[in-house]
């Protein structure tokens, strides 16, 4: 995967709670062998109506928000099925970041195995990034390294596991990391 | 004796292969279970990077998310197609063992684990599918994975976990008469909520689960994840045991006896201690119907939508309903059907037939609903055509089809068209999941049934001759 270290970029808000992986790549699209090419059909139901014809009232089909690189969600975004298609299709898309007040579990991990950084930031946080995202515009510089975001007034930190932390900063193959450990999987089999 | 330890903490302590401060631990997994839809890019993953499958034996592969349950030789997507054969390949390749849609082992992947007694107590258990947590009725610590994970395990058979935090359902008392173990796992779900099991595994414990049959508890531990806890299990008793003996791939005579003694070792100790416990009353969980666009969104059927006063988001509520066609403070009675599907890893094995089947014996299907039944496995299947079920649901007006995922998630031709409404034995009621525009409800096969013949939904409890 690709490492990353800081991300800047444009917000685009999603203002729902229990935003699930089923709506994030609707199964029709699971179908493919490959890991790319999924991002034209992320969001796919609220993106386009039956016809194909782009939903106006879609938020994400608004101009303002065509260049976003940051996801802003409610709570428990990514619920439901494991897919990980989920993620490719994000990231294919063009998302680096998303920050939510809470994820569900097998999402964030999917998340993390991709190069995108979940952050999880207090809910008030998140209404006035989301208030100012959907009013206006609003520009996030998110820093790993240093685990802060800014925004135009302040420098906000998170809190992300330090291991978690330095994978995605390196790019780390998990599986090479894990062959580290080869024997004591042989001895672990063996008892 | 050292300190009580839950089941959890016990299946968690057996597995660790490395362990260092500050890090998650390095987890051995016991079984492996691999389907189409997940597992195309993890693969491939081997393929370049020359790495390859270190336990095929501990790794077992199915088809069912995309095969069709009319025909078996006619599917028209050729990417479906294309799917399956990428399974095919992978599997020869690699050496694994393959049930493919022909082969009698064949089914929902979580169907046909404890049918073929692969899953077992105090195993590690993964499977890219979230519904993984079915497992967990044998008392197997069992969740679902990403593909990424997938090809983890594959190279190396095992992942980085972290430890998780406990969680005691505890459910006390006796469910009423006509109230399944569907119907108790949603009232947990609405009551609690989607995300209140996020971080945990749960564990569910009491009188009303013991009281449960092994399919009662798959039932249960399936829908964990819709709680957001990756894991749900329960200690496994005598009736764990006797529904595994036998089984193919569990040792026979004195080895099995040794192994149940094992099994039974590791249910949770008495004054254990959970990181939380929430407690329910059996006796007040009645016949649920959801009406929303999560599992979370249910209510007892002779209950209402809610109104944007009762509740914290009320966007969320306002959408929801406008997805579903619903008003506020609508009566659940009043919720007309079109289609009704017996079916999923949740609600397909042969008890869930029985069970419809005693219902609908003698009735017919409404004319204005299609009726499927989904059996979970091609042995589900049999099975239940040697007891004449197959006949019972064909004479009533049911479709009697193959096994396989089918209407669940409506990755074959199975499909519920924009603006159905379905009364559907399945797990998850998310917008557009079983068809664009197509409107579910999750129901129990019994209720499910009498929404069948009436049309609508009713309380199962006032329909004469139902209860069994």
């Amino acid at each position: 995967m690709e490492a990353i270290q800081k991300h800047a970029g444009k917000v685009f808000p999603l203002n729902r709670t229990n935003v699930d992986t089923d709506q994030i790549i609707p199964k029709q699209f699971l179908k493919r062998v490959e890991r790319t090419g999924f991002g034209q059909f992320l969001f796919y139901h609220w993106r386009f109506d039956d016809d194909g014809n782009q939903r106006s009232d879609f938020i994400l089909n608004q101009n303002a928000y065509a260049d976003a690189s940051i996801l802003l969600g409610g709570e428990n975004f990514g619920c439901g099925s494991s897919r990980e298609h989920a993620p490719w299709a994000l990231l294919d898309y063009g998302f680096r970041v998303i920050i939510a007040p809470s994820f569900a579990d097998i999402f964030y991990n999917n998340a993390l195995k991709n190069g995108i950084i979940p952050v999880q930031m207090d809910e008030e946080q998140v209404s006035e990034w989301m208030k100012q995202a959907e009013e206006s515009s609003l520009y996030l510089q998110v820093d790993l390294e240093n685990q802060q975001i800014v925004d135009d007034e302040r420098t906000v930190p998170f809190s992300i596991d330090n291991y978690h932390k330095e994978k995605l900063l390196n790019g780390w193959d998990d599986i090479a990391l894990t062959l580290h450990h080869e024997a004591k999987i042989t001895a672990f089999e063996g008892r | 004796m050292g300190k009580p330890e839950t089941i959890i903490e016990k299946i968690w302590n057996k597995h660790v292969v490395h362990d260092e401060e500050g890090k998650p631990s390095l987890m051995y997994i016991d079984l492996h279970l691999v389907h189409e839809v997940t597992s195309p890019q993890a693969f491939e993953g081997l393929r370049l990077t020359d790495r390859k499958v270190r336990r095929p034996d501990l790794t077992y592969a199915t088809m069912d998310h995309n095969v069709p349950t009319k025909n078996r030789d006619v599917i028209k997507d050729e990417i479906s197609v294309k799917q399956m054969e990428t399974l095919k390949k992978n599997c020869l390749d690699f050496g694994i063992t393959l049930a493919d849609m022909y082969h009698p082992d064949q089914g929902i992947v979580h169907v046909i684990g404890p049918e073929l007694g692969l899953t077992q107590p105090g195993k590690t258990i993964v499977c890219g599918d979230s519904h993984t947590s079915t497992h967990g009725a044998f008392g197997s610590l069992a969740f679902g994975i990403g593909t990424s994970e997938v090809e983890h395990v594959l190279a190396t058979q095992t992942l980085w976990q972290e430890k998780p935090k406990t969680l005691n359902v505890h459910v006390e008392g006796d469910l009423g008469p006509g109230v399944t173990a569907k119907d108790l796992i949603l009232a947990i779900i609405g009551k609690y909520g989607v995300r209140f099991g996020t971080g945990y595994v749960i564990e569910y414990t009491g009188d009303a689960i013991r009281e449960l049959s092994m399919e009662g508890r798959m039932t249960v531990c399936n829908m964990s994840i819709e709680a957001g806890a990756r894991a749900g299990l329960i200690s496994p008793d005598e009736k764990t045991v006797e529904f595994l003996r036998g089984r193919a791939h569990v040792p026979e005579g004195e080895q099995f006896e040794e192994l149940a003694e094992e099994w039974l070792d590791i249910a949770t100790d008495e004054g254990a201690v959970y990181d939380q416990t929430v407690t329910i009353k059996a006796a007040e969980v009645e016949p649920q119907v959801t009406w929303g666009t999560n599992p979370g969104m249910c209510v007892p059927v002779n209950g209402s939508t809610p109104s944007a006063d009762d509740v914290e988001h009320k966007e969320d509520l306002e959408r929801a309903l406008a997805y579903m066609g619903l008003e506020e403070n609508q009566p659940i009675t009043s919720i007309e059907i079109d289609h009704v599907f017996i079916g999923s890893c949740t609600n397909s094995r042969l008890g869930d037939l029985k069970k419809a089947a005693s219902v609908i014996q003698g009735r017919k299907v409404n004319p204005k609903v299609r009726a499927i039944v989904v059996p979970g496995s091609f042995k589900v299947k049999w099975q239940a055509e040697k007891e004449g079920l197959d006949l019972i649901f064909k004479e009533a007006g049911f479709e009697w089809r193959e096994a396989g995922c089918s209407m669940c998630l409506a990755m074959n031709d199975d499909i519920v068209p924009p603006g159905g409404r379905c009364a559907s034995t399945s797990n998850r009621n998310f917008e557009g999941r079983q068809g664009n525009g197509a409107r579910t409800h999750l129901v129990s096969p019994e209720m499910a049934t009498v929404a069948a013949i009436e049309g609508h939904f009713v309380d199962v409890r006032q329909y004469a001759g139902a209860l069994q």
